[in-house]
C-alpha cells in the first residue's frame, strides 16, 4: 500500500483591534447593536470614500516584523469585485499583486505574503427575510498566507498557536477564533511519499477552533487518500467543515470559482512605507512568546515544557515575572503558577485573578522564610483566592504562622510518643516504617502548625535515644 | 430693464454687497426664470424653491447685521444631480436612484453653504455621467437653449443649458472625459475642469474614480474664478484631494497676455472636424496672437490613443463604482424570489442602456486573462499621453485646442451610434487621463447661431494662468454677451 503525506498551506485573517475602521472613523467595537457602527462609508453610500486608518497599517507592520517579512516600500490596495449582500460596495478593498509584505518566517513554517484588507458584514437569516449587519463592514484585517510547509495536523495547529500568540503578544488581535477575529482557511493536499510534485488541493473554510483546524485536516487527508485509492481524482474545490459531522463537504468547484477583476482601487493612493517608520515601528515590537521561552529557560532554569506553558499568554508570563521579582524564586514560582494558580482560572484571564502576583510573591515567600508550612500554604492560597487578602492577613488572622518553638514542639512529640508506648517499641525494634505514622500525629497535634524540620530532628532525637 | 438673473454673477455679487438688491429679490427673479424656461428646458430634476429662498432671507439678515461674507453669499446656483446633497433627492438621472435621498452632503456642497449659496435645484445629466447628449437621463433629454431640437453636449447637459438660459448664475458638473468642457462648448458658457484633486470628490457618485474631476459653470471666467476657489482645496475625506493652497484665482485676471508662450498641437486639428470650428478656432488662436502672445507649436503624438484609452480605463472603473447598485440597501429594487435574481432584476431594470453597455465593457476588460492586454496596457497608454503633455508644457505655458468636432448635434442623432457618440469627446479626454485642468469659453459662432468654445489646458495647477489667459480673450471680445433667446 502507498504511504502518503500531506502537504498543507493556511490562510489566516486577523482581525486588528484598531479602535476605528479601516477606512472610516467608526468603532469596531464587538458588542455594539446591529448597524449601529456604520456611516456613509461602511456602508459604501454613493459618493463615499474610503481614507486608510494609519494605525492600522501600524499593526500590520507590526506582525510583519515579528514574522520577518520583507516590508514593500510601496504597496497597492486593490478591488476584489463580487456580489454578495453582505458587501455594500459590490467590492472588497484588498491588496492584490502588491502585498505590505512577503517572504517570512514563522518557526519551520515559511510565509507567502501579509496583506491587508477590510472584513465584509454579516448577513442574518430570518425566517421569512434576510437581514444585513454592516457593523463589521469595514474593520481592518490582515491576512497571512503561508507556505505549504506543514505535513500534518499536528504541524498546523502548532504554528497555527504560534501564529495567534505572536498576535497577542503584539497585541494587534484577540486571536478569538470562536468569534471570529481570527480565523483559517486550510489548503491541504496529499501525495506519495516518493512523489515530489503536489496533489491537487482542496480549500477547506468556515473552521472556528483550533480542534476543529486539526481535526478537518485529518479527515480531509483520509477523505483524499481513499479518493486516490479507489483510482479517482482529487477535485481541486472549496469544502466547509461540518463541525457536527465531523467531515468536509463540497461548495464549489473551481469551474464556479469567481473572477474577482482584480484592479487597483482609484480612490486611495498607493501606501508608501518610509523607512523611519519602519525603524519607529521596530523599536514598539515587545519580546514574542519564543524568545521569551528561551530566556524563561535560560534565566530562570525552566523546563522547556513548563517555559512553554508559562508563555503561551503574555500575561500569563508577565504575572510569572512578578511573583519571581518580589520572591526570588522562579521554579517555586513556576510550579504554584502552573499546579495551583491555573487549577482555578486559564492563562488568558490571569489579570483577573483574585490572587494579585504580589500576594502570590508574598505567600511564597512565607514559605521559604519558614514562616508557614508547605502544607498551611495551600489552606492559605484557598482562602486568597475566595477573598482577594494578601497571605499575611490571613496568616495573622487566623493564627497560621508555623510553630518552630523546640520546647512547643517537644512538647506534642512527647505527648504523641506517650500516647502510642506501643508503635514506639515497634519502632525501637526496626519497624523504622512508623516514622510517618509519628509525624503525621504531631502534625495533627499541633494543627498542621508545627514546622516538619524540627518535629524531624526532636522526634529522631527522641526514638533513637532509648531508654531515657 | 434688465432683469436680475441676467446679470453675471460677479454683477450681481457686486450689486448684493452694495445692496443694491437682496437675495431674496435675486432668487425670486431666478425663480421666476426657472418656472417661465424650464418646461421648454428639462433642466431641472428638483427644484428646492423654499429652502432657497429661505437661504436667500438669512444671508439678508447677516449681511444686514453687517457679517463678513464671501463673495458667493446670497448668489442662487444649481447642481448637477450627481453630488450628494442631504435630504434632498439626488439621483444620477439614473432609475436605480431615482428615489435616493442621500443622509449626507457632499463636500462640495458642505462648502457651498459655507460660503451661503444659495441652492435652487438639482439639474439633469446623462445617467450616471456617461453619455455626450444628455439623451442617457432617465428624466429625458435637456433641450438646448440656442436651438430646441438640439443637444445641450454632456454629460452636465443641465448645468450648461440652465446657466446659460439664466436659470441660475453659476452650477456645478463633473467632468470624467469632457462633461464639463464639450457642453459649456455646446451652450456657449464657461465651464473648466480643475486639476485631478483640486476639487474633493466626496459626495459625487463616482462613474470613473481616477477621472472624475469636479467643476463650476458661468456665464463669465470671472464667475467661475469666484465659484472654484469656493470648493477647491485639501479635503480629508479624499484620499485623492491635493494638499496644495487654493489661489484667489480672481487675482490673476488680468488683460495683459504678452509674452505668454501657447502651445497649438496639430493632433487636435484633425478630419472630420466641422469647418466652421476649424476655423472659429483659428481665429481664436490669431486674436491671442495681436493680444501679444506668443503661438508655439507643440506635439502631443499619443492623442489618437485617448479614445480608447479612455473606454479601456473609465469602463473598467465604472464596472466596479457601479456594482454598489444592487438592490440590497437602497434605491431601486426588483421583485424577485432569489439573490442572484433580485441582482438581475434589479440592475437590468434600473440601468439604461448606455450604463449597461459600459459595465459590460468593464467587466470584460477586467476579467482574468484579459487584463494586462487591456486594463494594464491602457494605464501604460496613460501614462504616454501625460507624458506627452509634460514634454509639451517645457516649451509653452499653455495649449489651446478646440473642444468639441461640432457644434450641437440634433437630438436623436447619434444615439444609435454609439462610436460616433463617443468621438465627440476626442479633444477634452486627454486632459482628463493626464489629470490636467481645462477650461473652455465661448470663442465665436457657426452658421446655424451655434456657440462654439475655446479650450484651453494648463499644466497641474495652474489653473490661474488658465484664468488670466481666458479672462485677456474674453474681454477683449464680444462672444461671451450674446444670449440665447429661450
Amino acid at each position: 500500500m502507498t504511504s502518503y503525506e500531506a502537504v498543507i498551506g493556511l490562510e489566516v485573517h486577523a482581525q486588528l483591534k484598531t479602535k476605528s475602521k479601516i477606512f472610516c472613523g467608526c468603532s469596531t467595537e464587538f458588542n455594539a447593536k446591529e448597524n449601529e457602527n456604520t456611516c456613509p462609508v461602511c456602508t459604501g453610500m454613493p459618493g463615499s470614500l474610503p481614507v486608510l486608518n494609519k494605525k492600522a497599517v501600524e499593526f500590520a507592520l507590526k506582525m510583519a516584523m515579528a514574522t520577518q517579512c520583507t516590508i514593500h516600500e510601496k504597496s497597492i490596495f486593490a478591488r476584489k469585485n463580487y456580489f454578495y449582500p453582505d458587501l455594500p460596495k459590490g467590492y472588497q478593498i484588498s491588496q492584490y499583486d502588491k502585498p505590505l509584505a512577503v517572504q517570512g518566517k514563522v518557526g519551520k513554517v515559511r510565509i507567502h505574503r501579509i496583506h491587508m484588507e477590510e472584513d465584509a458584514g454579516k448577513n442574518i437569516h430570518g425566517t421569512v427575510s434576510s437581514y444585513v449587519n454592516l457593523n463589521r463592514a469595514g474593520i481592518p484585517l490582515i491576512e497571512i498566507v503561508s507556505e505549504p510547509d506543514m505535513r500534518s495536523s499536528q504541524e498546523a495547529g502548532e504554528y497555527l498557536r504560534e501564529l495567534r500568540s505572536m498576535l497577542r503578544y503584539l497585541d494587534i488581535c484577540d486571536g478569538n477564533m470562536e468569534e471570529g477575529s481570527f480565523r483559517c482557511d486550510v489548503n491541504i493536499s496529499i501525495r506519495p511519499l516518493t512523489q515530489k510534485e503536489y496533489g491537487t488541493r482542496a480549500e477547506i473554510k468556515n473552521i472556528n477552533s483550533f480542534r476543529f483546524v486539526e481535526k478537518a485536516i485529518e479527515y480531509e487527508i483520509e477523505r483524499q487518500k481513499e479518493v486516490l485509492e479507489s483510482g479517482k481524482r482529487v477535485v481541486q474545490e472549496t469544502r466547509l467543515w461540518d463541525s457536527e459531522k465531523n467531515q468536509t463537504f463540497s461548495m464549489r468547484s473551481k469551474e464556479e470559482a469567481h473572477d474577482y477583476r482584480y484592479f487597483p482601487d482609484p480612490d486611495l493612493l498607493p501606501l508608501q512605507i518610509p523607512n523611519t517608520w519602519i525603524e519607529d515601528v521596530k523599536k514598539s515590537i515587545p519580546e514574542l512568546g519564543a524568545q521569551k521561552k528561551e530566556r524563561f529557560m535560560n534565566q530562570y532554569g525552566l523546563t522547556e515544557y513548563d517555559a512553554g506553558l508559562l508563555v503561551q499568554e503574555k500575561e500569563l508570563a508577565q504575572y510569572f515575572e512578578e511573583v519571581v521579582q518580589i520572591c526570588q524564586q522562579p521554579k517555586l514560582a513556576s510550579n504554584w503558577i502552573l499546579s495551583e494558580l491555573l487549577r482555578e482560572t486559564t492563562a488568558t484571564q490571569i489579570a483577573a485573578s483574585p490572587i494579585s502576583s504580589k500576594h502570590l510573591g508574598e505567600l511564597i515567600k512565607l514559605i521559604q522564610k519558614g514562616t508557614i508550612s508547605g502544607k498551611i500554604a495551600k489552606t492559605i492560597f484557598e482562602k486568597m483566592w475566595n477573598s482577594g487578602q494578601s497571605p499575611k492577613t490571613i496568616v495573622e488572622k487566623e493564627g497560621l504562622v508555623q510553630v518552630s518553638d523546640e520546647n512547643v514542639i517537644r512538647q506534642w512529640v512527647e505527648e504523641v510518643l506517650k500516647n502510642n508506648q506501643k508503635f514506639v517499641d515497634e519502632y525501637r525494634a526496626g519497624r523504622t516504617k512508623l516514622l510517618g505514622f509519628f509525624v503525621g500525629e504531631i502534625m495533627k497535634k499541633s494543627q498542621g502548625k508545627a514546622n516538619p524540620a524540627t518535629i524531624h530532628e526532636i522526634l529522631k532525637k527522641k526514638l533513637d535515644s532509648k531508654g531515657e | 430693464m434688465i432683469p436680475l438673473y441676467d446679470y453675471s454673477l460677479d454683477e450681481l455679487s457686486q450689486k448684493l454687497q452694495k445692496k443694491e438688491v437682496s437675495s431674496v429679490e435675486l432668487t425670486q427673479s431666478v425663480l421666476k426664470r426657472i418656472e417661465e424656461t424650464k418646461a421648454k428646458l428639462n433642466t431641472f430634476i428638483t427644484l428646492t424653491k423654499e429652502s432657497a429662498l429661505q437661504t436667500a432671507k438669512t444671508v439678508d439678515q447677516k449681511r444686514i447685521k453687517g457679517e463678513v461674507l464671501s463673495p458667493l453669499a446670497g448668489i442662487p446656483i444649481a447642481l448637477k444631480d450627481i453630488f450628494l446633497t442631504q435630504g434632498i433627492k439626488t439621483t444620477c438621472c439614473s432609475k436605480i436612484l431615482s428615489q435616493f435621498i442621500p443622509p449626507y452632503d457632499s463636500t462640495v456642497v458642505k462648502r457651498l453653504k459655507q460660503n451661503d449659496v444659495v441652492l435652487v435645484g438639482k439639474l439633469n445629466m446623462d445617467e450616471f455621467a456617461m453619455g455626450s447628449s444628455n439623451e442617457n437621463s432617465c428624466f429625458g433629454p435637456v433641450k438646448n437653449p440656442w436651438d430646441l431640437e438640439r443637444t445641450p453636449g454632456g454629460s452636465s447637459g443641465g448645468s450648461a443649458a440652465a446657466v446659460a438660459a439664466s436659470q441660475c448664475l453659476g452650477a456645478f458638473g463633473t467632468d470624467t472625459g469632457g462633461s464639463i468642457r464639450q457642453p459649456a462648448s455646446l451652450c456657449g458658457v464657461v465651464g473648466i475642469k480643475p486639476t485631478y484633486g483640486r476639487v474633493s470628490r466626496y459626495g459625487i457618485i463616482a462613474f470613473a474614480s481616477s477621472l472624475d474631476q469636479v467643476g463650476p459653470f458661468g456665464k463669465r471666467v470671472k464667475d467661475v474664478a469666484h465659484l472654484l476657489k469656493a470648493v477647491a482645496g485639501r479635503d480629508s475625506m479624499d484620499s485623492t484631494s491635493a494638499d496644495m493652497k487654493v489661489p484667489d484665482y480672481t487675482q490673476f485676471l488680468t488683460k495683459d497676455i504678452k509674452g505668454l508662450k501657447i502651445g497649438i498641437a496639430k493632433e487636435y486639428f484633425i478630419k472630420g472636424m466641422e469647418a466652421s470650428t476649424e476655423k472659429v478656432v483659428h481665429k481664436a488662436i490669431d486674436h491671442l496672437k495681436k493680444l501679444g502672445a506668443k503661438i508655439i507649436d507643440v506635439s502631443l503624438p499619443h492623442t489618437s490613443y485617448a479614445v480608447p484609452t479612455y473606454y479601456l480605463i473609465a469602463t473598467a472603473e465604472a464596472s466596479s463604482n457601479l456594482a454598489r447598485y444592487d438592490g440590497v440597501k437602497y434605491g431601486y429594487r426588483a421583485k424577485a424570489s432569489t439573490l442572484q435574481e433580485m441582482y438581475r432584476k434589479t440592475r437590468g431594470e434600473g440601468f439604461g442602456r448606455e450604463v449597461k453597455r459600459r459595465i459590460m465593457l468593464g467587466t470584460f476588460v477586467l476579467s482574468s486573462g484579459y487584463y494586462d492586454a487591456y486594463y494594464k496596457k491602457a494605464s501604460q497608454v496613460r501614462t504616454l499621453i501625460k507624458r506627452d503633455f509634460d514634454e509639451a508644457f517645457k516649451h509653452c505655458d499653455l495649449i489651446v485646442t478646440p473642444t468639441s468636432p461640432t457644434t450641437a448635434f440634433k437630438l436623436g442623432e447619434k444615439m444609435e451610434d454609439p462610436l460616433q457618440m463617443y468621438l465627440s469627446d476626442i479633444f477634452t479626454i486627454s486632459a482628463n487621463l493626464a489629470g490636467l485642468p481645462g477650461l473652455v469659453l465661448p470663442c465665436g459662432f457657426d452658421e446655424k447661431n451655434l456657440p462654439i468654445g475655446l479650450q484651453i489646458l494648463g499644466p497641474h495647477f495652474k489653473e490661474e494662468k488658465i484664468f488670466h489667459l481666458a479672462y485677456a480673450y474674453e474681454q477683449s471680445t464680444e462672444w461671451h454677451q450674446r444670449k440665447p433667446t429661450v
